[in-house]
Order: structure tokens, then C-alpha cells, then sequence
């Protein structure tokens, strides 16, 4: 049967409904959005700076352009993974769109993305760097990563329900990211033999184009910004696919 | 806005679903192991060949003892899964009180909740606005409708997801064993309130236990042992054979 109904009312409910119960029970609510992404930055510029001092400039501005994409793509990347699992209640009893609920979940991750980018421009202004009309490249860079991310989750979400161990190796994954996307080291320090692994990865295209604005007000790299298109959305559409080829056994098997 | 194009409201042709018994097992290990000895997954036939056809406005009771396939084919109607074989059709709008509240949470206050539930439910957000202040009437909630669905009781919650789901104003309304929400007060209200769905020529499909219930309700009854239909027809003689077939004395063999 197809479910006719307000889409778009159906998704804004449920991205609120995640914030909502994410936040209700936290004293600090918002503010840990920023905790985390400065706590981090601090020990990463302390590492940095004082024990393995570097040349790069601004480091703690360089280091939030690595941590708050990543930060993001872990983050909706792992609860996407999880969602239908999590939702089972919602899968067995409602005939809702299952593919909803993925991409709810990783809308819900980007209210906490929206804090952590306006503690990045905030501190790229502090940093003297201040705006510059490279800065309209932002809503772009982010929405792709999204659209990455979106994809990501619907694959590994439908894999989930008929093998759960996908979520420990999403978590993994998340760990050997960090050192394989440039978060705390400069993507120009790469051997050129190792390049392709850093251009294929829409997060390290993200964080290497963020740093190219933000710190050299220069735009995005063409080449950059044609494989992160390509990319994601080859993801999102494979993604998609996968999905929608098991989503109608999802009821036996949750 | 009733679909009455001469086609019945739901149709089921020759379905049959079954669940394998090893859909439990789904770690990796498991999986290899299945992979490698290649033994044949064990299934559980819930319904086998069934053939139906619900008309427009005919309201009827699925009975059967546990586990008879009753959820099953709800779930199928509903559009929850998919037949094995066979062609399960549905025409018109659907509500379906399968678990009330199910996409409740305990931490959001009651009117959050509507909204999300009504939400899920298909309403639109002008219709949402249009009915909230009726819904909340209906559930008798009061003042409490702003504070965390954990502090209601459950009668509370119950008969605030009730109200949801008759508010969607649905072609058929689906109901698996939740009637008996609330007080007996409310009760009746709810009872009241279905008996205007079917007078308003909507159709129905219920589980229940309660005989009083179905009678009350239903005209037609499906009755369902181990996934086949046994018998189908008017309400009291279905129900008189099949309480004589529950019956501890009676001699019963499953077949």
C-alpha cells in the first residue's frame, strides 16, 4: 500500500523529535554540540603546537575545519546505521516510508552540524580570517556531505537489520577515518602515491576545500568538487537502491 | 472522500506468508555458519492460501486462537509486509490501531506526541491544527497534554493515541486488540465512536478476544486456525463454533 501523506511535515516531526529527545535530558542541552569540537581542538593545538610543534598556521582554526566534518559524518553516519533498528516499533506497526527514516536521522545529526559550523566561522573570524566571498561555497560543501552521508546510512541501515554486527564495523570505520581524512595533518604533507585515497573520500574533499576557504579564501578546487559530486551522489543513489531492494523483508527480521 | 468504485476495500488472493524460524540468529557467525552447511531455514507458515474479500462498508472480526495468523493478516492489510505469494490489495485510506502508540516517546509531552503520531498517520499540517484541539478534547487529557508522556498513566496514553488514530478519518479502519482503553467510561466513548465509522459506511477489520466486542462491532467473522480460514460468516454463529471448539471438552485435532 503507499502511504499518502505530508511528507514534508512527516520529516520535519521526526528530525524535531529526535532533537527533542536528544536534548531534553541534558542540563547543557546545545552547548554540548560545542563542548565536544573544543575540548578536541584544544588537545589536538596542544598536541600540536607544544609536543609535535608544526608550521601550520592557525592551528586551531585548521584542526575544527578537520573535526567538525568529520564530527558530523561519524555521528549521522553511526545513529543512520542504527535507525531502523532503533525504530523498530515504528517499522513493525506504522506503514510510514521506511526510507524516512534514515534520512530523519541524519537530519536530526545536522541541527547539532548548524551549532558546530557557527563555532567554526566564529572562530575563523577570531582567527582574523574574516569573511570572504569564498564563504557561499559553505551551504554547497555541507549539503554534499549530506547528501554523502544520506546515502552512507541507507545502505548501511538496511545491511543492519539482516547482519547487526554492521554497526561495530561503522564504528570501526569511524576510528580509521580519523587518521585517514586529514583532520589534524595538512592534505599537502600526502605522498602523491597515496593521493587518490584522500580525493575519492567526499570527507576529506570537504575538510581539504573547508581549509582552502576559510583559511586561504581560496574557492574549492574543481577537480575536488567534481569528484565530491560525483561521489556522493553515486553513494546516495547505490545507497538508495540497496535499500529499496530490502526494505520489504525488514519486517521479518527486526 | 470514499474510494466505492464497485472494487472491494481489501482483497486477499490465495496469500500466503510465512517467517523463517532462523530470522533470529543474524550475527555474522551466524550467517557463515547458515552459508557454509547450507541446511534449509526452517519456516513458520502464518497464513496459507488465503482468499478474501472485505467490501466497502462491511465490518469484520478475525477470530482464531493464538497465533491462528490474526496479526499476520492484519499486518498484511495494513501494508506492513509483503505476501510470500498471492496478491493482497487494499482500496481506500487506511488507519491502522495496531499497537497504540507506537511511535510514542515517554519524553516528549502529550501534544508533541499527537503531532508526530498524526504525522506518521499521513495528516497534513493544516489538518494537524484543524483537529488537535479535538483530539485532545476527545482523550480527555486536559492540562496535562503539555507535560511528558511518562507522567500519564496508561490508561492516559492509550486513550490519547485512540483519539490519533480516529481522527485521521481513514476509508478503513484496522484494529488489533486495543479496545479495551481506558476506563469503562471511555470505553463506551470509543465504542460510540466506531459504531459512527460504520454507520458512516467505513469499513472495518478487527481482532479481539472479547465476544462482546466483536458482536457489538462486526457482522461478518473470519475465523482462522493455523493460517487457514475455517469458516467464514455472520458474527453469532462463527462465534457459537468457535467457542464449542475451545471448549476444553471438545475433542480438537490440528491439522
Amino acid at each position: 500500500m503507499k502511504w499518502r501523506g505530508d511528507y514534508l511535515y512527516l520529516v520535519q516531526n521526526l528530525v524535531l523529535k529526535d532533537f527533542r529527545v536528544r536534548y531534553r535530558n541534558m542540563s547543557l542541552g546545545v552547548l554540548w554540540s560545542l563542548l565536544n569540537p573544543l575540548v578536541m581542538m584544544g588537545v589536538l593545538t596542544f598536541v600540536f603546537t607544544r609536543i609535535f610543534p608544526q608550521s601550520t598556521p592557525h592551528f586551531p582554526l585548521f584542526v575544527l575545519c578537520g573535526m567538525v566534518p568529520f564530527n558530523f559524518f561519524t555521528i549521522a553516519w553511526l545513529s543512520g546505521t542504527t535507525s531502523i533498528i532503533d525504530n523498530a516499533g515504528l517499522i513493525k506497526r506504522v506503514p510510514v516510508p521506511r526510507e524516512v527514516v534514515p534520512i530523519t536521522t541524519v537530519l536530526a545529526c545536522c541541527i547539532h552540524l548548524m551549532v558546530q559550523i557557527l563555532l567554526l566561522l566564529a572562530v575563523a573570524m577570531f582567527s582574523h580570517k574574516g569573511f570572504n566571498p569564498q564563504w557561499l561555497w559553505l551551504p554547497v560543501l555541507w549539503l554534499l556531505e549530506i547528501v554523502f552521508v544520506c546515502g552512507l546510512a541507507m545502505f548501511s541501515a538496511s545491511i543492519n537489520v539482516f547482519v547487526r554486527d554492521t554497526r561495530y564495523i561503522v564504528e570501526s570505520a569511524g576510528l580509521v577515518l580519523f587518521w585517514l581524512v586529514p583532520v589534524f595533518y595538512s592534505s599537502d604533507i600526502i605522498p602523491k602515491r597515496y593521493i587518490p585515497i584522500i580525493e575519492v573520500n567526499p570527507v576529506a574533499a570537504v575538510v581539504v576545500s573547508l581549509r582552502k576557504i576559510l583559511l586561504n579564501g581560496q574557492p574549492p578546487a574543481v577537480s575536488t568538487l567534481e569528484r565530491l559530486i560525483a561521489v556522493s551522489f553515486t553513494v546516495f543513489a547505490i545507497g538508495l537502491i540497496v535499500f529499496r531492494r530490502l526494505k520489504p523483508r525488514f519486517y521479518e527480521h527486526i | 472522500m470514499s474510494t466505492s468504485d464497485g472494487r472491494p476495500a481489501i482483497v486477499f488472493d490465495q496469500v500466503w506468508k510465512s517467517f523463517s524460524l532462523h530470522a533470529g540468529q543474524m550475527l555474522i557467525r551466524d550467517r557463515l555458519k547458515h552459508l557454509l552447511r547450507r541446511r534449509r531455514t526452517e519456516k513458520f507458515h502464518a497464513l496459507r492460501e488465503i482468499s478474501l474479500a472485505v467490501g466497502h462498508g462491511e465490518s469484520v472480526a478475525v477470530i482464531g486462537h493464538n497465533g491462528a495468523g490474526k496479526s499476520t493478516l492484519l499486518n498484511l492489510a495494513t501494508g506492513l509486509c509483503r505476501p510470500d505469494r498471492g496478491r493482497v490489495e487494499v482500496h481506500g485510506r487506511i488507519a491502522a490501531l495496531l499497537d497504540l502508540g507506537a511511535g510514542f516517546h515517554p519524553d516528549l509531552t502529550g501534544a508533541e506526541n499527537v503531532r508526530i503520531n498524526a504525522a506518521l498517520l499521513g495528516l497534513a499540517r493544516r489538518d494537524v491544527r484543524q483537529k488537535f484541539d479535538e483530539i485532545v478534547a476527545f482523550a480527555e487529557i486536559g492540562e496535562f497534554i503539555h507535560e511528558p508522556l511518562r507522567t500519564y498513566s496508561s490508561g492516559m496514553q492509550m486513550r490519547l493515541a485512540f483519539s490519533v488514530a480516529v481522527s485521521v478519518d481513514p476509508d478503513i479502519l484496522i484494529i488489533d486488540e486495543v479496545l479495551g482503553v481506558g476506563d469503562l467510561a471511555f470505553q463506551a466513548k470509543c465504542r460510540e465512536r466506531i459504531l459512527r465509522f460504520r454507520q458512516m459506511g467505513k469499513t472495518i477489520l478487527c481482532v479481539s478476544h472479547a465476544s462482546a466486542t466483536l458482536q457489538d462491532f462486526c457482522t461478518r467473522a473470519i475465523w482462522l486456525d493455523h493460517g487457514r480460514i475455517v469458516d467464514d460468516g455472520p458474527v453469532p454463529r462463527l462465534l457459537e463454533a468457535y467457542k464449542t471448539a475451545m471448549s476444553p471438552r471438545a475433542v480438537y485435532t490440528t491439522g
